[in-house]
């Protein structure tokens, strides 16, 4: 048995895996086939300050190795949250990550305020969002957006904060150093990638949305090269994601310089899917004489 | 709720009409927890979402449950070439099933097209105290009638352009018997013009009546918030999911042009 444990931002994690935001609720779902304590941490669908209903329906198409989704945020908003679904959560013996999705900064940093008096353990900013109008993706599209979001929500907080970022940009790289500049402890990546499909005999788009985020294996090779040229680029840990479904692929985005992974898209596939990743980590390190997963970090040797 | 994921054996499988498949599956844990209008999330092999499909049969005692599914696109046409002796990935039993009532004397099960085959379940468990009615495109679209008919319900079939039983829509015949007797419940599924209409009836007649929704799903369990469907409950609009919170709902909770 390896040792799978990893340390982001001070907060130690049993092993590297995550259910991504959005695929997972809060866990309670999933609570029904597997203890989520087996889980490295738990990144909780993304909050608003207030109540949000979504997009209209349909919100999800298949594509081709993956699918788009068009969900818009719907969330109960961070009150809710706090008074029925994280005290919950804090019980589940894992590490979890509240993740913050406003549609304004200053939406942004009143979330970072109320969750800086809870026991949560780290802080994901998502400013990411591909689904809806205002805020999300808009926020991390510049580096003078990203940075400046960074920079009032890390006033906000003590608690760890880690950025999320999108793959709808021109260099991830210096979006990412922007954000580290600003002061954020982590970064996670990528996002869904924006797409669309259109049903061709009736010429509608399949997500009402018109537009969505694609994800699913189809992003892997994607995320593989963000979070490569990204690792390249700054001093603070990065989390990757985008596409992972088996554990080769999670040492790989290890390997490319992740020092965790979260999976999404897997986990509507196989809801076992994390839990089968941790196992299958173990197993790639025992079989290589590899002690540490942290050892693996960043190894890739490029040509 | 208790589901589980799994691969189970496939130990019949039948066409019974065009681009339409019956399959019965042994899956002991699955039957032992599935209730009438609750479905089974199927993986087709090499896919990465799963396709929602009502449950048609449950046999406790045998432990297997049968779907009943149309061919739709890629993902159903993957599932329906599994045969007798190939496994099926499925999570389930998912979702929140129709309300059964013993003391119900007379209820009514309305189907629509491929939306007939969770009517067998309920017509199995009420028995002479039901009418199916069906409706269908066309004769060669029409499916389950004998089914139906060994329960000891009483049967009536439509076909939109007059192939087979009476020409017309199902709304028709609902209404006759909504006017002339008292029923206890209503029981529908079919397309999302059809069970608006019968919902429309059964306020008319105040009529309790339960509907069974389909949309796009993720997760199946009520995690992703990806299916949704707007109720109102309260007098307040919202969207609740149609594979945890549904499929089935009261039809007085569905917002009909959401």
């Amino acid at each position: 048995m390896a040792d799978l444990s990893v340390n982001i931002a001070g907060v130690e994690f049993k092993n590297p895996v995550i259910p991504a935001s959005g695929v997972f609720g809060y866990g309670r779902e999933y609570e029904e086939l597997f203890s989520l304590s087996r889980l490295g941490g738990i990144a909780t669908k993304g909050t608003t300050i207030t109540k949000r209903n979504g997009n209209p329906a349909p919100r999800i198409a298949e594509t081709p190795s993956g699918m788009l989704n068009s969900v818009g945020l719907q969330n109960p908003g961070i009150d809710k949250f706090l008074e029925t679904e994280l005290p919950n959560l804090m019980k589940k013996d894992t590490v979890i990550l509240a993740n913050i999705a406003g549609s304004t900064a200053e939406e942004c940093v009143e979330i970072a305020k109320k969750l800086d008096q809870t026991d949560v353990h780290m802080i994901e900013l998502n400013i990411s969002c591909p689904n809806v109008k205002q805020g999300g993706m808009a926020f991390g599209a510049s580096c003078d957006g990203a940075a400046s979001i960074t920079k009032q929500v890390r006033k906000a907080t003590k608690k760890p904060l880690i950025v999320k970022l999108s793959p709808n940009v021109t260099s991830i790289a210096e979006i990412a150093k922007s954000v580290e500049a600003e002061g954020a402890d982590a970064l996670s990546l990528i996002n869904t990638v924006l797409g669309m499909r259109i049903d061709i005999n009736t010429k509608r788009p399949i997500l009402k949305n018109n537009m969505g985020g694609l994800s699913g294996p189809a992003i892997l090779p994607i995320a593989v090269r963000m979070v490569w040229q990204t690792a390249n680029a700054v001093n603070i840990p990065i989390i990757g994601m985008g596409g992972i479904s088996k554990a080769e692929e999670a040492v790989e985005i290890m390997m490319a310089g992740a020092s965790a992974v979260q999976v999404g898209a897997a986990i509507f596939t196989d809801p076992y899917a994390p839990v089968k990743i941790i196992d299958g980590i173990n197993d790639y390190l025992d079989r290589n004489n590899i002690s540490s997963v942290r050892d693996i970090i960043g190894t890739v040797e490029p040509w | 709720m208790k589901y589980t994921q799994g691969k189970y054996l496939v130990i019949e499988k039948k066409a019974i009409a065009k681009d339409i498949f019956s399959m019965k599956i042994n899956c002991p844990e699955i039957a032992e927890n599935a209730q009438p209008g609750q479905f089974v999330h199927v993986l087709p092999t090499g896919f990465t979402l799963r396709r929602p499909i009502s449950i048609c049969d449950i046999d406790k005692e045998k432990g297997t449950i049968r779907i009943v599914f149309i061919v739709k696109g890629e993902g159903t046409k993957e599932i329906s070439a599994l045969n007798e002796g190939n496994v099926i990935d499925m999570l389930a039993p998912l979702g929140h099933g129709f309300t059964i009532n013993e003391d119900f004397k007379k209820v009514i099960l309305v189907g629509g097209g491929i939306g007939t085959p969770p009517m067998l379940p309920l017509a199995k468990i009420y028995k002479e105290k039901s009418t199916v009615i069906s409706g269908f495109r066309s004769a060669d679209a029409v499916i389950l009638q004998d089914d139906f008919k060994n329960t000891g319900a009483e049967t009536i079939l439509c076909t939109d352009d007059g192939t087979m039983g009476i020409k017309g829509f199902v709304t028709q015949p609902l209404e006759e018997i909504l006017k002339s007797e008292k029923i206890d419940a209503v029981y529908s599924c079919g397309p999302m013009a059809m069970l608006k209409n019968i919902a429309a009836v059964c306020d008319k007649y105040n009529t309790f009546c339960e509907v069974s929704l389909e949309e796009r799903m993720g997760c199946g369990i009520g995690a992703c918030l990806v299916c949704a469907c707007k109720t109102n409950v309260n007098g307040e609009e919202h969207f609740a999911h149609v594979c945890k919170n549904g499929p089935v709902f009261n039809s007085k909770e569905v917002v009909w042009n959401g």
